[in-house]
């Protein structure tokens, strides 16, 4: 792992959905059995130019995201490397039960990948907002949960997940992102990424995804309040880096989690059931309370579900009365 | 159904097409093609065929519509607005913050929806539960149900039709938009049906096909649709997607995000062919 944080909290140019376009062409072009398979979503991905490039692996399966996945675990049985995309939601609600028994039980490497991850699904709406998705990957043995941040660390992790055997999920966000990292930074899946230390942290804020940038926030917010806490970007929810949290917690003697996707199920719930068994810390946990998504900008539906920096800097005050 | 009337049903038409477009105007962007294409059928249903109570949204002996093309809402919330449901101006907050117009059809927040969908293929299954409860309770009530040709895609809308011809459910009616375009581009480059009107019928379905954008045409295969029992039936819709609205109609998109200029002129066209159809 070699990572160098930017942290600006200025949105990226480039699209971080052209950090798996641009991941997925150089491993077509390098390798004949990558094949990637879409649900009638390549201009939401921005494939369209793989749909031309290569027309024999570079597939369109319609709307018909179950039977995708099964012709992905068909694939896979046959040597290849495959990747399937469509959006969050229906790349695990709508065709859960082929990964699961057709790709992951039957010892099968299927890499999916989700995207409009939680409220960033935004305009689309309630049915299309997965807040549980990676929660019914992360309850697949051995499956590989990964919930991005930017554009280098989903490159970084599509060269990762080449390599990685099972089933894996990875959820993330197509555009408008704001960039943690800079370009060439390297990501070890399974690693969590400490973004602030010292020997003066009172807790630990576990983040991924569209919280890290909260989570630097608050550490900035907190900081000027002459309180000092850890930062983690936990973008690997399977399998979790426990030695990386059991180590903070002993440090640090409080943690808060903080995701875009539901707390029952999610990066709190594995962060949780860590740590009651390893070294029980006062916890408090952000991110979507058991709450159905609905319709609206982004900006209005983080308020709404309580993502934002002031809503961790209010967990790492409550959790820190806790101790 | 009242007595045909083509030109009070073009009117009503085209009044669902202008009120489409301002709906998702109200947000700047949305899903343009595939909600202006049902306005004729929308039309017919709510002009000629339904039985429905704009005071009672859930009254038990109403005709039910379900969009399982969910994301045509706004030509729904259109409908509804100018049936009486809610003033139409509610419906111009699409997407808002705390709205009751989201994108996709939900029976928890717009008075007039019947069943929640978006996720392709599920409504053409509920639907269908609709139409088995409706019978069960011995009301002679129809279910209206709208699925995309690019939705035909999911597995599920098949097992619906297979269900819905084994239990000989006649008081269903399935509305095919085949207009030949999902959202990748053309079904036919993207996953090919081959004959979608032929593999409906070899389902077990009653099936026609028409000018979806005729409204005398729809009409008249509703009242064979009526008559004919012991079977679900299906009218074919041959529409363009995007009709009416000046940016969409030519390419065809799935959604649009027009500028400022381009809102103005469509709304216009549509004003004028609603003003056409009103002399005509
Ligand atoms: C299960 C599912 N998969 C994918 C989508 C995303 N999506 C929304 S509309 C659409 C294309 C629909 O095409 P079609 O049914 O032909 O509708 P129309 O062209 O009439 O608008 C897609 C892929 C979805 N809503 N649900």
């Amino acid at each position: 792992m070699s990572v160098t944080l930017i942290g600006k909290h200025e949105k990226d140019a480039r699209a971080s959905r052209d950090a798996i376009v641009t991941a997925l062409e150089e491993m077509m072009d390098a390798d004949p059995s990558v094949c990637y398979v879409d649900c009638d979503l390549m201009g939401c991905l921005n494939t369209k130019g793989l749909w031309k490039k290569h027309p024999d692996r570079a597939l369109q399966a319609g709307i018909a995201e179950a039977n995708a996945a099964g012709v992905c675990a068909g694939l896979a049985a046959t040597g290849k490397k495959v990747f399937l995309h469509s959006f969050g939601t229906f790349s695990s609600r709508r065709c859960y039960d082929q990964i699961y028994m057709s790709a992951a039980y039957a010892g099968l490497t299927v890499h999916v990948l989700g995207s409009d991850a939680g409220v960033t699904a935004a305009f689309n709406g309630g049915t299309h907002m997965p807040l549980e998705d990676a929660g019914m990957y992360m309850s697949i043995p051995n499956a590989t949960v990964i919930d991005a941040c930017d554009y280098d660390q989903l490159y970084s992790v599509m060269y990762g997940l080449i390599h990685t055997e099972g089933v894996t999920y990875t959820r993330f966000v197509r555009k408008d992102v704001t960039q943690i990292y800079a370009p060439g930074s390297q990501f070890e899946i399974g690693k969590g990424v400490v973004l602030h230390e010292s020997d003066k942290d009172v807790c630990t804020v576990v983040a991924s995804g569209i919280l890290v940038d909260e989570a630097l926030q608050a550490y900035e917010a907190l900081q000027a309040q002459g309180v000092s806490i850890r930062v983690i970007d936990m973008f690997t929810w399977k399998p979790l880096d426990e030695a990386l949290l059991v180590k903070a917690a002993a440090e640090t003697g409080a943690i808060v989690t903080a995701e875009n996707h539901n707390t029952c199920c999610g990066l709190g719930a594995a962060v949780a059931s860590c740590l009651a068994k390893n070294h029980p810390t006062p916890l408090e946990f952000v991110g979507v309370q058991d709450r159905f998504g609905q319709v609206g900008p982004q900006d209005f539906l983080m308020d709404e579900y309580g993502l934002r920096a002031a809503d961790i800097q209010a967990a790492v005050k409550k959790v820190i009365a806790r101790k | 159904m009242k007595d045909l009337n083509v030109k009070e049903l073009n009117v009503l038409a085209a009044q669902i097409r202008l009120e489409t477009l301002k709906v998702i105007r109200s947000r700047g962007f949305g899903h343009v093609g595939g909600s202006v294409d049902l306005a004729e059928l929308l039309a017919v249903l709510y002009g000629a065929a339904m039985r429905f109570d704009p005071k009672d949204p859930r009254w038990p002996d109403r005709d039910w519509l379900v969009l399982s093309k969910g994301h045509a809402g706004p030509a729904a919330y259109a409908t509804f607005g100018l049936m009486g449901y809610y003033p139409i101006e509610e419906a111009y907050t699409l997407n808002h913050p705390h709205t009751r117009f989201p994108s996709h059809t939900d029976r928890l927040l717009t008075p007039g929806v019947d069943l929640t969908t978006g996720s392709l293929g599920q409504g053409a299954s509920s639907a269908m539960g609709a139409a088995l409860g409706n019978r069960l309770d011995g009301r002679d009530s129809r279910v209206y149900l709208v699925v995309g040709d690019g939705e035909a895609d999911e597995g599920q809308v098949w097992e619906a039709f297979h269900f819905a011809a084994a239990h000989k459910l006649d008081n269903v009616v399935v509305f095919l938009d085949m207009n030949g375009y999902q959202l990748d581009g053309t079904t036919a480059e993207i996953l090919d049906h081959g004959d979608l009107p032929g593999k409906v019928a070899a389902f077990g379905l009653y099936t026609q096909q028409v000018d979806g954008h005729d409204v005398a045409a729809i009409y008249h295969a509703l009242e064979a649709a009526h008559a004919h029992k012991g079977s679900p039936s299906c009218i074919v819709l041959k529409t363009c997607k995007g009709k009416g609205a000046t940016f969409a109609e030519a390419s065809h998109a799935h959604s649009s995000s027009p500028n400022e200029e381009q809102w103005a002129e469509a709304i216009l066209a549509a004003e004028q062919a609603l003003e056409a159809a009103r002399q005509a």
